[in-house]
C-alpha cells in the first residue's frame, strides 16, 4: 500500500481546547507520528480560513488523509468533510478526533488532558491509512409530511406546510383537534379568548385541501428512515359514518347513557355515550364511546341515537381501520398533560372540596364550561376569597425539578379573571418567584398588583379544613410562610387553585420508542441540540414542536411549530437526501449460507440468495448498525467505514502511549 | 503527577446514545478521570468480542461498552445483541483468568451526561484497585507502519 500523507489539524477552539490542552505539544507530537506529513494548529478550524487550510494542503501538498482534532464530530464532521470534498479529497478520508467534549472540557489536570488528547488523536492517526473513499447514497424523498398531534403546535405546523403545497397528514388521538388550548378560557397576557383565536386555525386546518385530517386516530408503527417513513395509523371506530354525519348533535341529546364524566370539562360535568367533545370541534362529527354505549357493551338499548339521526349515520358494525401512509418527514406535536396534584397530599387535592386544579379552574371560568362561566364553589356559591398556589409539583426535588414556565402567568391570569367576575373577592397568590419573562408579561404582573391582589412570597405548606378559630371555621386554611414579612400566615379561603406544572405525557417514552428517538432526563422529547437544533431529534427526518419538547407558552409553541415546519420543508422540498454509506457488505464467495445474520438484522435488510447460497445485503434497507458483522462466526460481513481492521487500528492508536 | 497506577481504558460508545451522552458530559463541563479513550461505532451491537480481546491485548487494563437503554436502540434491537453477547464473553474471559470487573457493559442515554461521568469515574477507580492487567504481547504490527498487516485485507474486503 502506498504511503499515506496525513494532515493533522489541532484546533484551539479559542480557549475551549487550548485553555486546557497544550495544543503546541500535541501538534509537535502529531508531526512525529507515522504517516503524518503536516501538523498544524489553528484557533478556529471551523471558520472559513480554517477550512481553507485543509483545502490548500490537499491541493498544494498532495494530502491523502486528514484528521481534525477539535470538537465532537456531531458538531462539525459534516463541515470538515465538505471542506475536504471541496479540496478534492473524498470526504470519508477525513476523521475528527474529539478533544473538546471528551477531553479539554472534562479533565481537570492540563498535563493529563494533553496526554488524553494525544491518545484520542493517535487512534484516528492509526485508523486513517485504512479509510477508503466512499460515496454517499442518495435516496429519494417522499414529499409528504406527517404531523402527530392536533393541538396548537400541530395545527400551526400543518398549516404552514400545507401553505407551501406539501401534503400533510394530521394525526390526532382525540375525536377533535384543538388540544389543551381549546379548554382554556382566556390566554395571557392579552386575555384573548382561547377559543376565539384557536378556532379560526382549527377551521382552516379542517378545510385545507392539502391537509388530510386523521382525527380519532393513533400511530401504531413506524418503519423506514429519513425521506422514506412508512407509518401505520389506526383510525379508531367512531361508530358513526363521518361522510354522513352533519354534526347536528341530536344523537348526543337522545342518548340514554348520560352520566359519563366529561373529560373536556375535567370531570366537572357529564356527557353522554354519544358525544361531541365541544361545540367548535373539528371535525364536527359525533363519536360513540365504546366503553359506555349500551349496544357496544353488549346490553339492550332502544338506540334512540339511531332514531334521532336523520342522515342515518350511526353504524354499530364499524371497525377500526388500519392504514399505511408514506411520508418523508414527521413532526411530533403531542403536547403535555397537567401534573396531577394528588401525590402532594399536603394540598388535599381530591380530599377536600373546592381545592381545584388549574385546568378545572379554566373550565369553571369558561362560559361554555360546566358552570356557564360563573366562578362558584361546589355548593354553587361564589367564593369570597381564593388562594392560588404556585409551583405545585414544580421546582420540587420530590416531583418535577424543573420550572414549568407558564404557571406564574396563568396564575396571574386566574387572579385577574376572579377579580373581573367577582370584584369583591379577595385573591391571594402564594408564589416563590414571579416568572413574568415574556413580551407584555411584566406589565401584566404590574396590572395585577394594581387590581388589589395579595401577593405572598412563600410556597404554601398545606391546605386543610381544620379551623383553629371562629373566623377559620367552614373555610379552607392555607398555611404559608410569608418570607418578606418573616411570619407564618394562615389564610382562610373558600377556594384553592393549585397551579401545577406541565408534565410529559404518561406515554411519551413509549411514543418516542415507536418513532425511534429519545427523551430527556425529565421525560420530555429530546432535541438534537438545546440551543442550535431545538426542533430536530437525533433521528434525521423527525422533528418536535411545542410542549412535548418542554413546557412553553402559546407564542413560543407557535414559533417552534413554524421552525419544525421549516425543518421538515427543507428536507422534503428536495427530490433526494444523502444518507451515510456506512452500510454492510457480504462477500458471496466467503459466505457459507448459515443464515445467522439473516434473522438478526433489525431492519430485515439481509436476505438469503439461494442461487449463490449466500446471504446478501439489501443496500437500500441497511442502516449500518453492524450487528451482522459482529455476529458472523466467519467474519464475512463487513461494514464500510467501520471495518474490523479500522477498529483494531483505532484501538492500537489509543494505546500507543 | 503521582506515582499511582493510571489505568488505560478503552470505551466503545454507540454513536446515537452513549457517544452523545459523553458529549453532554462535556458540554456540561462535568469532570471525570482522563483514563478512558472512547471509540465510536454506530451501534453497541457492532462491538465484537475480538475488539475487546484486541483492546486487552494491546495493553488496556479495562474495557467499557456503552449502548442505548433497552428499547431505545436507534437500530431497534442492536443493543439486545450486545446484552446477549456480553455474559457469554464475560464467562470466557473469566475462564482465561480475567477479573470480572475489567470488562463492563452500561446503558447510557444521550441525556445521561452525569451517568457517563459517574460510570467512567467509578470504572477508573475499580480498575485502579485491580491493578494493571499486563496482557500486551508482541503483535505483528510494526509501530512505524500502523495497520500494514491488515491493509491488504482492507483493500480487497469491500467494494466501494
Amino acid at each position: 500500500m502506498a504511503e499515506e500523507k496525513i494532515a493533522v489539524y489541532i484546533c484551539h477552539c479559542g480557549t475551549n481546547i487550548a485553555g486546557k490542552v497544550d495544543v503546541e505539544e500535541v501538534t509537535r507530537w502529531a508531526a512525529e507520528q507515522p504517516n503524518v506529513a503536516i501538523a498544524r494548529e489553528y484557533k478556529y478550524m471551523c471558520s472559513d480560513p480554517g477550512q481553507d487550510l485543509i483545502k490548500q494542503d490537499i491541493k498544494e501538498h498532495g494530502i491523502t488523509r486528514a484528521v481534525v482534532a477539535a470538537c465532537s464530530p456531531t458538531m462539525h464532521e459534516p463541515t470538515f468533510r465538505k471542506a475536504a470534498g471541496d479540496g478534492g479529497l473524498n470526504p470519508f478520508l477525513l476523521q475528527m478526533a474529539n478533544i473538546r467534549e471528551h477531553c479539554s472540557w472534562v479533565t481537570i489536570d492540563g498535563d493529563a488532558a494533553t496526554e488524553k488528547a494525544k491518545r484520542i488523536l493517535g487512534a484516528q492517526i492509526h485508523r486513517l491509512p485504512l479509510n477508503v473513499p466512499l460515496e454517499p447514497i442518495e435516496v429519494p424523498v417522499n414529499p409528504n409530511v406527517m404531523v402527530v398531534g392536533g393541538g396548537i403546535a400541530g395545527i400551526e405546523a400543518a398549516l404552514k406546510l400545507a401553505a407551501t403545497g406539501k401534503k400533510v397528514y394530521l394525526v390526532e388521538r382525540d375525536s377533535s383537534i384543538g388540544g389543551h388550548m381549546a379548554m382554556f378560557d382566556k390566554t395571557f397576557p392579552t386575555l384573548d379568548c382561547a377559543a376565539c383565536i384557536l378556532t379560526p386555525k382549527m377551521s382552516a386546518a379542517g378545510k385545507e385541501p392539502n391537509i388530510e385530517m386523521l382525527a380519532y386516530s393513533e400511530v401504531t408503527q413506524v418503519d423506514g428512515y429519513v425521506g422514506n417513513f412508512k407509518v401505520k395509523v389506526k383510525k379508531k371506530a367512531r361508530y358513526v359514518d363521518v361522510d354522513k354525519c352533519t354534526g347536528c348533535a341530536l344523537c348526543t341529546e337522545a342518548c340514554v347513557v348520560r352520566k359519563v364524566p366529561n373529560e373536556f370539562d375535567q370531570g366537572l360535568s357529564k356527557r353522554a355515550a354519544a358525544y361531541i367533545p365541544f361545540p367548535q370541534a373539528v371535525p364536527l362529527k359525533a363519536t360513540i364511546d365504546p366503553t359506555r354505549c349500551l349496544t357496544l357493551t353488549g346490553k339492550k338499548c332502544k338506540q334512540p341515537c339511531v332514531t334521532a339521526c336523520g342522515p342515518e349515520a350511526i353504524d354499530f358494525d364499524q371497525k377500526d381501520e388500519e392504514i399505511e401512509v408514506e411520508v418523508g418527514a414527521i413532526i411530533m406535536a403531542t403536547g403535555f398533560q397537567l401534573w396531577d396534584p394528588t401525590p402532594e397530599t399536603r394540598y388535599s387535592y381530591g380530599h377536600l372540596d373546592n381545592v381545584i386544579s388549574s385546568l378545572e379552574f379554566e373550565r369553571i371560568s369558561n362560559a361554555s364550561g360546566p358552570t356557564g362561566g360563573h366562578i362558584v364553589c361546589k355548593n354553587g356559591e361564589p367564593p369570597k376569597s381564593v388562594a392560588i398556589l404556585h409551583c405545585v409539583g414544580s421546582r420540587d426535588e420530590n416531583y418535577q425539578e424543573f420550572c414549568s414556565r407558564v404557571c406564574c402567568m396563568y396564575s396571574l391570569k386566574f387572579a385577574h379573571l376572579i377579580k373581573e367576575h367577582l370584584p369583591e373577592t379577595e385573591v391571594y397568590e402564594c408564589y416563590i418567584d414571579m416568572r413574568t419573562y415574556g413580551k407584555g408579561y411584566e406589565e401584566f404582573y404590574k396590572r395585577l398588583m394594581n387590581e388589589g391582589v395579595h401577593f405572598i412570597r412563600g410556597r404554601a405548606a398545606e391546605v386543610s379544613d381544620v379551623g383553629l378559630s371562629e373566623t377559620e371555621q367552614g373555610h379552607l386554611i392555607v398555611k404559608v410562610e410569608d418570607t418578606l414579612l418573616g411570619i407564618t400566615r394562615r389564610l382562610p379561603v373558600d377556594m384553592v387553585v393549585l397551579s401545577s406544572g406541565l408534565a410529559p405525557r404518561d406515554d411519551a417514552k413509549a411514543t418516542s420508542q415507536i418513532f425511534g428517538f429519545g427523551c430527556s432526563a425529565n421525560g420530555f422529547y429530546l432535541e438534537r441540540h438545546p440551543k442550535l437544533e431545538p426542533v430536530s431529534t437525533i433521528t434525521d427526518g423527525i422533528f418536535i414542536a411545542g410542549c412535548c419538547q418542554y413546557p412553553k407558552d402559546i407564542p413560543d409553541t407557535v414559533a417552534q411549530a413554524g421552525a419544525a415546519a421549516a425543518g421538515a420543508l427543507a428536507l422534503v422540498d428536495n427530490p433526494t437526501v444523502k444518507v451515510e454509506p456506512t452500510i454492510s457488505y457480504i462477500d458471496p464467495e466467503k459466505c457459507s449460507g448459515c443464515h445467522i445474520c439473516v434473522g438478526l438484522c433489525p431492519h430485515a435488510a439481509i436476505q438469503y440468495n439461494a442461487e449463490k447460497d449466500a446471504a446478501e445485503v439489501i443496500e437500500a434497507a441497511c442502516k449500518g448498525c453492524g450487528v451482522c458483522v459482529a455476529a458472523c462466526g466467519s467474519g464475512v460481513p463487513q461494514q464500510r467505514g467501520y471495518l474490523d481492521e479500522q477498529i483494531f487500528a483505532e484501538i492500537e492508536g489509543a494505546l500507543v502511549i | 503527577m503521582s506515582d499511582q497506577f493510571e489505568p488505560r481504558l478503552i470505551g466503545f460508545l454507540c454513536r446515537w446514545c452513549s457517544y452523545n451522552g459523553a458529549d453532554l458530559a462535556g458540554t456540561s463541563r462535568m469532570k471525570y478521570p482522563p483514563n478512558l479513550v472512547p471509540i465510536k461505532t454506530n451501534c453497541s451491537g457492532r462491538v465484537d468480542p475480538t475488539h475487546i480481546f484486541k483492546a486487552l491485548a494491546e495493553g488496556a487494563d479495562g474495557v467499557l461498552i456503552a449502548g442505548c437503554h433497552p428499547g431505545d436502540c436507534h437500530y431497534i434491537n442492536g443493543n439486545y445483541r450486545t446484552a446477549g453477547r456480553f455474559p457469554l464473553m464475560h464467562k470466557m474471559l473469566e475462564q482465561l483468568g480475567l477479573e470480572p470487573g475489567r470488562v463492563r457493559l452500561e446503558w447510557v442515554s444521550a441525556a445521561e451526561g452525569d451517568k457517563f461521568a459517574r460510570v467512567v469515574t467509578e470504572f477508573t477507580e475499580e480498575i485502579r484497585a485491580l491493578g494493571p492487567l499486563g496482557w500486551k504481547t508482541q503483535t505483528d504490527v510494526d509501530p512505524a507502519k500502523p495497520g500494514t498487516a491488515a491493509s491488504d485485507r482492507v483493500e480487497e474486503a469491500v467494494p466501494a
